[in-house]
């Protein structure tokens, strides 16, 4: 296309616009980060977005225009038909597709480039190459992080030497991308080899993980996309990619981190080890016996109680019992009891995930706390309610050393005057460990679905007069 | 244009810039955090219209296209689902303004 304006005056009000987006997106994440401004930013962030787009046609020399608009039009809305639809529970796996289809454009924009031979230069095609490799890796893992939290890949493939085998082809795939990055052979067959080999490897690392595991590698596959980006904005000489994609290689790495220690694992144990689904077992035997109790009991409890905290865990969103237990504490509220909503960190299926699905429901941010905030309040509180939740209330990780979640944070349910437990039925978490908790003096289970045992708290209140 | 030490410079304070923006957020953010920074590396799109735009063989136009179809389902997935999330948090006293 001729373009109206000179090509100097357009790479200008480019350079010009994509220093305001790079502008509104840090904005746009600075004000996500408080949840009274979080709204406004992601407003922002998309107005960027909006303007990075439009200004981009405008490139010098830019052809293909319909086909670039057909694609547009074809990925959007797919993605906008999609993410409207996509229930909260499945957030975390329609986050790794996006994101995974982020990766793959980066490793597509490396492969234009090296294909068309238009990289020159160590510098840039070394970028050219890293950029693909961890773009490619990052589209292939989150599609395989994807596909095991959408349930359609069941079994975690894992066999002895497997180390060793992924080791094999991250070292085939540096050597083809060292032939193509010190220009020595990027013939065809080579490229294809490079890219075949880092797809292969995002599928081969991610395979072995389960699905405990998995919000950590989804997260970890953002900071990778970010920075796969960031590293083709250098070969395209795109400062908004460069920006934008350094801010959230470093700001994913940071939330990544923040994760992995929230579920007292490192990253390397979560990437080389296969803690999420072989059922761990140790620790000590628990003595006594779980005690159970009725509904109507528990509504007295309840609505009598001066104030009572609610720890749910992902049992309830699974059953959509969030909506009835809002319900249940509307209840309490409107009788002058203060109920708290106390977060684990892992609570949900990543971090900030359960506060997303109780925000559904209608839960205001207010009331829900996390465990830095709430752990001193256990010991005035008259009940704490478990709600499908199981590891992160179980004290053995305070004080039994041989247990594999020793150290792990977790709520302080067993200091309450009262726990209730609501469980389907007697069975273990996701740890396979043993709850000490259950057991307690103090602690009742009652046992039932989430969504009827809180439907019949409901009831059970009311009729407490 | 941007060359050698000056691009750098512009991905050290990038980095720093990310990691300061996220380093204060509350854990009940962390979710929709981590959806809108995988929104923002929807910029991406830009980078695949530029590979699109300069193709010249049908090979180059067809990675092309693929790379502007995934990057615009990055955006624009990024952006629906992260707005979904961050319109549900109020506080208590707006509870029941614009609840579906």
């Amino acid at each position: 296309m001729e373009s109206v304006l000179s090509a100097g005056t357009a790479r200008l009000l480019i350079d010009a616009s994509y220093l305001l987006v790079a502008f509104l997106f840090i904005m746009g994440l600075k004000r996500m980060s408080s949840p009274v401004t979080a709204r406004s930013g992601i407003l922002w962030a998309g107005f960027g977005m909006l303007v990075a787009t439009v200004v981009t046609f405008a490139y010098p020399g830019m052809s293909n225009l319909w086909l670039i608009v057909t694609a547009i039009l074809i990925g959007g809305v797919a993605a906008w038909w999609t993410g409207k639809r996509v229930a909260m529970t499945d957030m975390p796996q329609m986050i790794a597709l996006y994101n995974g289809m982020g990766g793959g454009a980066a490793a597509a924009i490396a492969a234009v480039e090296l294909f068309s031979g238009q990289a020159h230069g160590l510098a840039i095609l070394t970028l050219a190459v890293l950029g693909g490799i961890i773009g490619a890796v990052s589209f292939s893992g989150s599609m395989i992080a994807f596909g095991k939290l959408q349930g359609l890949i069941k079994r975690s493939l894992r066999f002895r030497g497997q180390q060793i085998i992924n080791l094999l082809i991250l070292a085939g795939a540096l050597i083809a991308g060292g032939l193509i990055a010190l220009s020595l052979d990027a013939s065809p067959a080579v490229l294809v080899t490079f890219f075949a080999l880092a797809l292969l490897l995002g599928v081969t690392m991610t395979l072995p993980i389960g699905g405990a595991d998995m919000p950590v590698v989804i997260s970890l596959y953002n900071a990778l996309t970010g920075l796969a980006v960031a590293f083709e904005g250098f070969v395209l000489n795109n400062a908004a990619m460069i920006i934008a994609g350094t801010v959230v290689g470093s700001a994913g790495t940071l939330l990544t981190q923040l994760m992995a220690k929230a579920m007292n694992r490192s990253l390397g144990n979560v990437l080389f080890s296969g803690f999420g689904e072989s059922a761990a077992t140790g620790g000590g035997p628990v003595t006594g016996a779980q005690k159970p109790i009725e509904a109507s009991d528990v509504g007295v409890m309840l609505a009598f109680a001066q104030k009572v905290i609610i720890v749910p865990g992902y049992g309830m969103a699974v059953a959509q019992a969030q909506h009835k237990v809002w319900e249940l504490c509307q209840l309490l509220i409107d009788r002058g009891v203060t109920v708290r909503f106390a977060i684990h960190p892992v609570a949900g299926r990543m971090p900030g995930h359960m506060n997303v699905l109780l925000a559904e429901a209608g839960v205001p941010y207010d009331l829900i706390a996390d465990l830095d905030e709430i752990n001193a309040e256990f010991e005035t509180a008259d009940v704490a309610l478990i709600i499908g939740a199981n590891d992160v209330v179980n004290p053995v990780a305070r004080n039994d050393k041989s247990s594999p979640i020793y150290g792990m944070p977790i709520l302080n349910a067993d200091k309450a005057k009262n726990v209730i437990v609501i469980k389907r039925g007697q069975g273990q978490g996701f740890s396979g460990i043993e709850n000490a908790l259950f057991f307690l003096d103090q602690t009742r289970m009652l046992y039932g679905d989430g969504q009827a045992a809180a439907s019949q708290l409901i009831q059970a209140v009311k009729a407490a007069g | 244009m941007i060359d050698g030490i000056i691009a750098l410079y512009i991905f050290m304070l990038a980095a720093f810039t990310g990691y300061e923006v996220i380093a204060r957020v509350p854990v009940i953010l962390h979710t929709p955090l981590m959806s809108g920074s995988n929104f923002v590396h929807g910029i991406v799109l830009v980078g695949a219209m530029v590979a699109l735009g300069h193709a010249d063989t049908s090979l180059e136009r067809v990675i092309g296209f693929i790379g502007v179809v995934l990057a615009a389902g990055n955006a624009v997935g990024g952006y629906v689902v992260t707005e979904r999330m961050l319109e549900m948090f109020k506080a208590s006293g707006q509870k029941k303004k614009g609840a579906h």
